[in-house]
């Protein structure tokens, strides 16, 4: 993966920030330049809460060749505490184990790493909230 | 200037663990003389999205959970002491401070200094926070550390990290003095481009780990005046479960002052985070008023002594974040040598 | 708007077409429909084609393809919509024939999927998803049809078995189809015990990897009636999107694309979805058949899949559905789809679906369904008897 692509991110992988509509109120993640709710442009920012619960989950046995070395693996659609929905791989449980409703945390982890050499790519990945 | 010290502090440990077992299980060796020989039953494992960076990240969350609030555009400066930075070149520091929202107003460099570089982190950040250069200043201990397969580290080398959100204002522990003690003592290396860490057997012991931890505590309790009775509790750094004790009793200190901070037993060696999370495990538990000592050591070889004093804040901020003995006791995930030996990617594979 | 007919069509075997470029297959389908419609030219191609890029590394698909086809200079389009490009390509045909700009116009649809790795193919077919939202995640097709078939069996109690009777259902017609890439029964067992790819779906709720082209001949209701070669209507198009990503959605239980582009489509036909005899929807999982089944309203929410068990979509059903075995039978050359799901609807109104598999309740009206991506976007056309 070309970095630059990467990088232009991380306003929303590492730091969960969204847009809150200025007129409608809606929270956009990843923010837009217009709001599809009300069609307003303006935008102030706002960051994700960090927990949700699970809408729906699957677990990937067959992955797309960056991902094939840590299948079998979790991939979620949360909603988080103010209704913003999300997709990100449960990581740390048994993937037989996730339920719908379950309760999640999200955390800071490695989502890709370009071969040997290349760049690593870090972004936001859901865990099973314990505590 | 006035007192200087930690504003917030907070740990992150990886859940997976394996067991001595496990391990002596793959290389015929026999357990229990491992066990009792390193005092140390098992250790985390970083699964294969944790690196030092991520961990780095989480336990900063935590430090500013505990810091209540501070504008992370303040934080003057980043430093994370780590032997295992995921780049050879590029800073693990940036993307900390970015995942935070603390650049570009900021001072970045990562440390390495096997494994006093995260002690290093905390001792230069009180440096700067002092010489009012900075408001606040984030110092990270914290390591995924690689024992070869078969060597007696592949027992101890554990993940973890520890974040100090350091300031003059609000403090949790105000920072009474530091020491260093260093010398040129070849106990343990990796040469560049080596995947392993290499170190001279019994020659860590006595020459290197005893002789500079010990220095530097004995010259720190020298400094402030102190000795071992006037503390409450004493933090060492911990290659295995044995060593620290071992030091601390030769020093005069008592198990119950070393028991909060003596992690090793159940998490293995964190490298550059090991004292510094033994720190935030002593801090979990303080009472204000409370005097803690910390030494660390990191091959090569040197140690950094602190002396820490607990403030009335800490009964207001410890539940703010996740407790370090939480996360080492509990929801553990524990693997098998297989699974290890994936995650730590010591299995060959087509690229 | 001038009334728009087919008028003849032409596809390739589906499969595994090892011997074939992607420029062969197209070729031997464009030359098949022409032939079979009778035209003695045609004025423009449109090509439905998802990536020829990732899969064989070529683009500039529309100048390729009509100079492989020996017409010197014919404008040829290639239109985008992940696996609802062959729809795509359809419509824009429709539209340029119901405005007057051409006469004949090819629709037509082309993937050759089988030159590159299994990894490779999945890496592809998630380029259709949210690259920075849901693919950078590791989410791959089967796993985002599986998030919608987790919230599916979640709120509507949706059972194993009723996937498993879509999947038998369209093998059960796919035996009979002599182009399908897959043409034999499958058991619910077989179903049931197949590999999980992603949990609940196993490798026979998923349509295959296939190379394949399929290609028809649109023309003007006059201009058919003169050629004297079979030829139905299309008297009804709708075409609609929705988020890239699925967890924007409100409900991820139905396919609102679908559901909009239906209700263009029964609109503009004067017709509901009472008046449809039998559909090719696009089944590209299990799962997305009984979606798409509800968003259609054929059935109300969380009651097609009993539907299915029972039997009233199979050929001798009330309302037969995927009479050519669908994608997950017939084969899903991920482009080729949608014009193929037309070649099935004019083989059954004008009687010409092979081996017995024509419908014997003399269908009049016919329905296409064809969607791109986790229901992105969605084509519905409806054909009628001339
Ligand atoms: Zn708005």
């Amino acid at each position: 993966m070309y970095s630059a692509r990467d990088w232009r991110e991380y306003p929303r992988r590492y730091r969960l920030e969204a847009g809150k509509c200025k007129k409608c109120g809606k929270i956009l993640f990843p923010a837009r330049l217009i709001c599809p709710k009300c069609g307003a442009r303006e935008f102030e920012t706002e960051m994700l809460p960090d927990t949700g619960k699970v809408l729906t989950f699957t677990v990937i046995r067959t992955a797309p060749s960056q991902f094939t070395d840590i299948a079998p693996y979790a991939i979620a659609i949360a909603e988080l505490t103010n209704g913003v929905k999300l997709t990100a791989q449960l990581v740390d449980c048994d993937v037989n184990t996730v339920k719908v409703g379950m309760e999640v945390r999200i955390e800071f982890r490695r989502v890709q790493t370009d071969a040997y050499s290349g760049i690593l790519s870090y972004g936001y990945k859901f865990v099973p909230k314990w505590y | 200037m006035g007192k200087v010290g930690i504003v917030g502090y907070g740990c992150h440990l990886p859940r997976h663990r394996i067991k001595v077992e496990e391990i002596a299980k793959v290389w015929g060796a026999d357990a229990p003389s491992y066990k009792k020989g390193l005092m140390l039953r098992e250790k985390s494992v970083p699964p294969p999205d944790c690196d030092t960076i991520t961990l780095s990240v989480e336990a900063t969350k935590n430090a500013l959970r505990r810091a209540g609030g501070i504008n992370t555009a303040e934080i003057g400066a980043i430093y994370i002491g780590s032997e295992s930075h995921p780049y050879a070149v590029k800073p693990s520091g940036a993307t900390v401070a970015e995942a935070i929202g603390a650049t570009p107003d900021i001072h970045c460099a990562d440390f390495e200094f096997a494994c006093k570089a995260g002690s290093e982190a905390m001792f230069v950040c009180l440096g700067l926070v002092k010489a009012g250069e900075i408001k606040y200043g984030l110092a990270i201990g914290g390591d995924t550390s690689q024992g070869a397969p078969g060597d007696a580290l592949e027992y101890s080398a554990a993940a973890g990290a520890a974040a100090f959100i350091m300031g003059s204002e609000n403090l949790i522990a105000e920072s009474i003095d530091t020491y260093s003690f260093m010398t040129d003592t070849p106990d343990f290396w990796r040469r560049e481009y080596e995947f392993y860490p290499q170190h001279a057997g019994r020659y860590t012991g006595e020459p290197a780990y005893f002789k500079h931890t010990c220095g530097a505590a004995e010259g720190m309790m020298k400094k402030v005046g102190m000795k071992p009775a006037d503390f409450t509790y004493a933090v060492f750094h911990q290659p295995n479960g044995k060593f620290p004790m071992r030091a601390g009793k030769m020093l005069g200190f008592t198990q119950e002052q070393m028991e909060p901070g003596w992690l090793s037993p159940t998490l293995g060696n964190t490298y550059s985070g090991a004292s510094p999370i033994g720190l935030t495990s002593t801090l979990d538990i303080a009472k204000p008023g409370d005097t803690i000592l910390m030494v660390s050591y990191g091959s090569g070889s040197g140690s950094d002594g602190f002396v820490w004093k607990v403030t009335d804040r800490i009964d207001e901020v410890r539940d703010k974040a996740v407790r370090t003995r939480k996360l080492l006791d509990e929801n553990l995930i524990y693997i098998d040598y297989g699974t290890y030996a994936k995650f730590r990617h010591k299995i060959k594979k087509n690229a | 708007m001038r009334d728009v007919a087919v008028v003849g069509v032409g596809m390739t075997k589906f499969g595994e077409i090892w011997d074939k470029s992607l420029r062969d297959l197209y070729v031997e389908a464009a030359l098949g429909a022409i032939e079979n419609s009778g035209v003695d030219h045609i004025d423009s191609m449109i090509v439905g084609c998802m990536s020829g890029g990732l899969f064989v590394g070529q683009e500039h698909l529309g100048s390729m393809l009509a100079d492989y086809l020996g017409i010197k200079n014919l404008p040829a389009s290639r239109v985008e919509s992940a696996c609802a490009s062959g729809g795509l390509a359809f419509r824009h045909a429709l539209i340029e024939v119901a405005s007057g700009m051409s006469d004949i116009v090819m629709a037509s649809g082309v993937e050759k999927m089988n030159d590159i790795s299994g990894d490779g193919a999945t890496y592809a077919l998630a380029t259709a998803a949210d690259q920075e939202y849901e693919v950078f995640h590791g989410a791959t097709f089967p796993g985002l049809y599986a998030l919608m078939a987790v919230a599916h069996i979640e709120k509507y109690g949706t059972t194993r078995d009723m996937l498993a009777a879509v999947a038998v259902k369209n093998h059960d017609n796919g035996a009979l189809n002599p182009n399908a890439q897959y043409p034999f029964k499958i058991t619910m067992d077989t179903v049931k015990s197949s590999v999980m790819i992603a949990d609940p779906l196993r490798i026979l709720d998923c349509s295959p990897i296939t190379d394949g082209a399929a290609a028809v001949i649109l023309t003007t209701v006059d201009i058919a009636k003169k050629l004297g070669k079979p030829y139905v209507k299309i008297t009804g198009s709708g075409h609609a999107t929705d988020t890239i990503a699925l967890h924007s959605r409100d409900d991820m239980t139905t396919i609102a694309s679908a559901t909009v582009a239906a209700d263009k489509a029964f609109k503009m036909a004067g017709k509901t979805i009472k008046d449809v005899d039998f559909a090719e929807v696009h089944d590209c999982f299990t799962i997305a058949e009984i979606m798409v089944m509800e968003s259609l309203g054929l059935y109300a929410p969380g009651k097609a899949g009993e539907a299915v068990l029972k039997g009233e979509t199979a050929l001798d059903g009330k309302f037969p559905i995927n009479t050519s075995g669908g994608l997950k039978s017939k084969g899903h050359p991920v482009g080729a789809t949608g014009v193929a799901q037309i070649v099935e609807i004019y083989k059954q109104l004008t009687g010409q679906a092979e081996n017995g598999r024509q419908l014997k309740s003399n269908p009049k009206v016919g329905l296409a369904q064809n969607m791109g991506g986790s229901g992105g976007s969605s084509l519905v056309h409806i054909l009628e008897v001339a």
